[in-house]
């Protein structure tokens, strides 16, 4: 690796960054703190009132509650993800034209805005004009998303699957073309298998990207809106609530601002936090190589 | 016939039957993967395939039965959204602010993707940081704050506003991504290009730019995309002027139902546009979904 030659004048390079997105970060971030401090009846009258936001924020069991269901709502669409976009990768032809068909068609859920991919499954599930709901009623089985807790929550990591699944997919594919031929070529002439191929070969090569994808997948799925507030809209009751729904029902729909910026502050640390984990790991392994 | 004529052409397979095995088996596992691979698309365009279905449908249909071919074809649902200005507007603003968007991140990313990428000054790996955690901020956290400030600043219900908005996350990506790409350009032509005796912004706008052209074709592709799905902050700061077409869809649902073809329909259309953009820069969009890094 080439060393960086120090200089401070690059600052000026950066300066128009800089400001634009402080322009949109800072100024917004400081009227969340201003008011996570202060109990505000209208724009006159206002009052300070130091950490109480914070700790209603900290004991509210409903938030707790929507916090545990996004962890685990994370954690299981990061392990149906992550393999599933593995063996994509593995099966797309590397050359020629169905290369390129391969590429665009897996791609194309990630070009969709995110509550048209709502929409699509709001009228893909329902069982009276739905593909998937008619063909699971037809098993059968009685599944409707809007009545049944587990079916919503079916329903919602389905479609995160569908339309993230091809993310981690085109990030594993581009690592697989980089490995370059003469690998395969030794592992052809040791006999490799095609299980050492994957655990030795590519494996390893796929380990930069992997990381990528799961930081991204990790952080979207972990701010997720509005997918399932068009499909689910939370419910039914709060099984499919997650935390940026709830925080916007309290901002938004009881305009609690105080309440609503301290748990603003909360879940934005929380995220940072994780954030600060991968990106460390990240750098420490483009160091390694 | 053919086969012993193919066995002519190619001898060279034939001679060697000391791969026969593997060969059969790695062509098996081929086979598999082709098949996989079918089976994952089809599920994959199932979804979309039914919306494109039942945006050819009148409501009576969709919602008299299931069936895989319209029946009853009509582009009656398009008819509507193409002949009504505030339908068609909304494309036309979300193309607009998403355009924007993609000029002025491309604008301040390249020479600060340009720093980060050749020069170490003070505070350089934590302003990278900082950039990316605004990559990670929930839009929600933002939601009320970003309201208040372009209100107040009297930007609001303007295409630039979102453009504004959206850089919160584009920026980043651009940055992190254009790094990547910058880096893997040898330090050794900026040298050259200055003992020649360029200046620094002729060597960047002549030498260097078309050096990463298909890069900057990557970020404004990986801009357009994020910019493109996001709703929530453009329906937030735009109400007449500059309403999204995403933010128009939800005028669906009225006191008679939902009008689930014009809805279908109009989820159609906002699907193209990503897939003509996906479609130019097809060849280099896997790099770039590494973020350039691989």
């Amino acid at each position: 690796m080439q060393t960086k030659v120090e200089n401070n004048k690059a600052w000026f390079l950066v300066m128009p960054v800089f400001l634009i997105v402080a322009f949109s970060a800072i100024i917004p971030l400081m009227t969340v703190v201003n008011y996570s401090v202060q109990d505000i009846f209208d724009p006159y009258t206002r009052y300070f009132v130091g950490t109480e936001w914070f700790k209603q924020v900290m004991l509210d069991s409903r938030l707790h509650e929507a916090l545990l269901r996004q962890f685990i709502y994370s954690f299981t669409i990061l392990i149906i993800e992550v393999p599933l976009g593995i063996c994509v990768a593995l099966m797309m032809p590397t050359k020629g034209r169905g290369a390129s068909l391969a590429l665009i068609l897996v791609a194309i859920p990630l070009l969709i805005p995110w509550n048209v991919v709502g929409t699509i499954w709001q009228i893909f599930g329902r069982a009276d004009i739905g593909l998937f709901g008619a063909f699971m009623n037809g098993l059968g089985l009685d599944y409707n998303y809007s009545s049944n807790p587990t079916d919503a929550w079916l329903t919602v990591v389905l479609m995160d699957v569908w339309h993230w699944t091809p993310l981690i997919a085109l990030l594993c594919y581009s690592g697989l073309r980089a490995i370059p031929e003469v690998y395969y070529q030794a592992a052809r002439i040791d006999q490799a298998s095609r299980w050492a191929v994957f655990r030795y070969i590519q494996l390893p090569k796929l380990a930069n990207v992997l990381v990528i994808g799961m930081l991204l997948r990790f952080m979207d799925s972990f701010m997720i809106y509005t997918e399932p507030f068009v499909l689910t809209g939370g419910g039914p009751g709060s099984s499919t609530t997650f935390l940026s729904q709830s925080l916007v029902q309290q901002a938004i729909g009881q305009f609690d601002l105080g309440p609503a910026a301290a748990f603003s502050l909360v879940y934005f640390l929380i995220i940072l936090l994780v954030c600060w984990v991968f990106y460390t790991t990240i750098m420490n392994m483009q160091k390694d190589k | 016939m053919t086969q012993s004529t193919m066995s002519h052409n190619k001898p060279a397979k034939e001679q060697a039957p000391v791969y026969s095995r593997a060969e059969r088996k790695a062509r098996n596992a081929n086979t598999r993967g082709r098949f996989g691979l079918v089976l994952y698309v089809v599920l994959l365009l199932l979804p979309i395939y039914w919306l494109i279905n039942m945006s050819f449908k009148t409501n009576t249909e969709i919602l008299s039965g299931l069936s895989f071919f319209p029946a009853d074809f009509t582009l009656e649902n398009y008819a509507k959204i193409f002949s009504d200005s505030t339908w068609y507007m909304g494309y036309v603003n979300s193309i607009f602010y998403v355009s924007m968007n993609m000029v002025i991140s491309l604008l301040v990313a390249l020479p600060a993707a340009y720093a980060f990428s050749r020069y170490k000054f003070i505070g350089d790996k934590h302003m990278f940081f900082w950039l990316l955690s605004n990559r990670m901020a929930p839009p929600a956290v933002f939601l009320l704050p970003f309201f208040q400030l372009y209100s107040s600043v009297g930007l609001f219900d303007t295409h630039i506003a979102v453009a504004l908005a959206h850089c919160i996350f584009t920026v980043p990506l651009a940055v992190w991504i254009l790094e990547g790409f910058m880096s893997g350009v040898p330090r050794e032509i900026d040298e050259t290009a200055y003992i020649d005796g360029y200046t620094f912004p002729k060597f960047f706008v002549r030498i260097f730019i078309p050096l990463i052209r298909s890069g900057i074709g990557v970020t404004a592709f990986f801009c357009f995309m994020f910019s493109w799905v996001e709703l929530l902050l453009a329906r937030t700061l735009t109400s007449v002027e500059a309403k999204p077409i995403a933010a128009i869809m939800t005028r669906t649902v009225s006191a008679s139902g939902m009008d689930w073809g014009l809805l279908a329909a109009a989820g159609v259309l906002t699907i193209l546009p990503g897939m003509l953009v996906i479609y130019f820069v097809r060849n280099h969009v896997a790099k770039g979904f590494a973020l350039g890094r691989v």
